[in-house]
């Protein structure tokens, strides 16, 4: 047993749940803007800003930011924890992986927060 | 002539570890690696490397053949000769003790970590405990694990981290325990391995599988230990 500290969920599985779930999101929006642009090639200002206006649209890309917040927190970090170890470059590693992880949150938090002011903004 | 480079290193002696060029005559025969090496080491005494049973039972000879991990012992040349090149290395992800011989200490530290035996408290019967021949079958294609390390050290998870990590090796033995019918830990065994390290490290690149000279699936093992964890959490 490994004492999880830095990770986003304290357990293995709801990481890896988090994970799966969160790609199940982003799949749905990508497929959903796919299919949007195929029937609606070269959409109008107004159409662009209709669509974006509808509550529910902005539901779902806000809950696409937030998959993409989550699944990307536990791949940088996932990266981080292979490469920036104690094992394989010393003890500076532990200062540079905290400093890394967290400039990895101020943007994710900072793109999160965009994504908020865009989509309440219209 | 086959061409056969192999990596030398003796810590006593040499600074950094170097290939050495060797030329071999297989005299036109589809011999086996280990064959070379033995011929090779009737020549030159200082090379160094494990092996026993030379028939893919005990495991010693794992070693980098060519670029892939494999048994010295079972894999004919004509499988991994390339070019009329044939290029030997030790296991990678493991500290070298000398030449092909790697320090395994980390990956029986893992597989030590699983609790490899059956966990079992209630009092034992008298002859022994019986298992139906379906329950038996279940652990097929886990049991027959010669932990010979060449799926773990063909894995970067194991790698990266060989502390944290139990590497496929490890988990497949894991899962032969979960699976068995007559082992009663499998609640603890399970709390034991969720964490984000122990069985999550696994992405799911399959070298694992691709290297196993006994045709084992530990990705398929590891697949089935996540559905075991998903089933029993709330």
């Amino acid at each position: 047993m490994v004492k999880p500290l830095t990770s986003v969920g304290r357990s293995g599985l709801s990481n890896w749940l988090l994970q799966r779930i969160s790609a199940l999101i982003m799949s749905a929006y990508l497929i959903f803007m796919v299919v949007y642009f195929f029937v609606n090639p070269s959409p109008s200002y107004e159409q662009w800003l209709g669509l974006h206006s509808s509550l529910a649209i902005r539901i779902f890309s806000l809950l696409t930011i937030l998959s993409i917040a989550a699944h990307a927190s536990l791949g940088v970090w996932c990266v981080l924890t292979d490469y920036i170890t104690v094992r394989l470059i010393g003890p500076k590693a532990t200062p540079i992986r905290m400093f890394l992880q967290l400039a990895m949150i101020v943007v994710i938090t900072f793109y999160v927060i965009w994504t908020l002011d865009i989509l309440w903004g219209i | 002539m086959l061409e056969v480079s192999i990596y030398r290193y003796n810590p006593e002696v040499d600074s950094e570890p170097y290939m050495q060029a060797f030329s071999f005559d297989t005299q036109g025969k589809d011999i086996m690696v280990l064959d070379v090496l033995e011929k090779l080491k009737a020549e030159d005494p200082t090379l160094v490397f494990r092996r026993s049973c030379r028939e893919g039972v005990c495991g010693s000879d794992g070693v980098n053949i060519s670029g892939k991990n494999g048994l010295a012992c079972i894999t004919p040349l004509s499988k991994v000769v390339k070019n009329n090149k044939l290029v030997i290395r030790p296991l990678p992800g493991l500290p070298v003790i000398r030449d092909l011989v790697i320090d395994m200490s980390q990956f029986y530290a893992q597989y030590e970590k699983i609790q490899p035996y059956l966990i079992n408290n209630s009092p034992a019967p008298d002859i022994e405990r019986l298992q139906s021949p379906e329950d038996r079958a279940k652990l097929d294609g886990l049991y027959e694990c010669i932990l010979c390390a060449c799926c773990s050290t063909a894995c970067p998870s194991f790698w990266w981290n060989p502390d944290k990590f139990i590497g496929p090796s490890g988990l497949l033995q894991a899962y032969r325990f979960l699976a068995d019918s007559r082992d009663t830990g499998t609640e603890d065994r399970l709390a034991s391995l969720d964490d984000p390290f122990s069985v999550f490290r696994c992405h799911g690149i399959m070298n694992c599988v691709q290297v196993c000279p006994k045709g084992l699936n530990p990705t398929k093992a590891i697949g089935h230990i996540r559905s075991m964890l998903l089933s029993s959490a709330t």
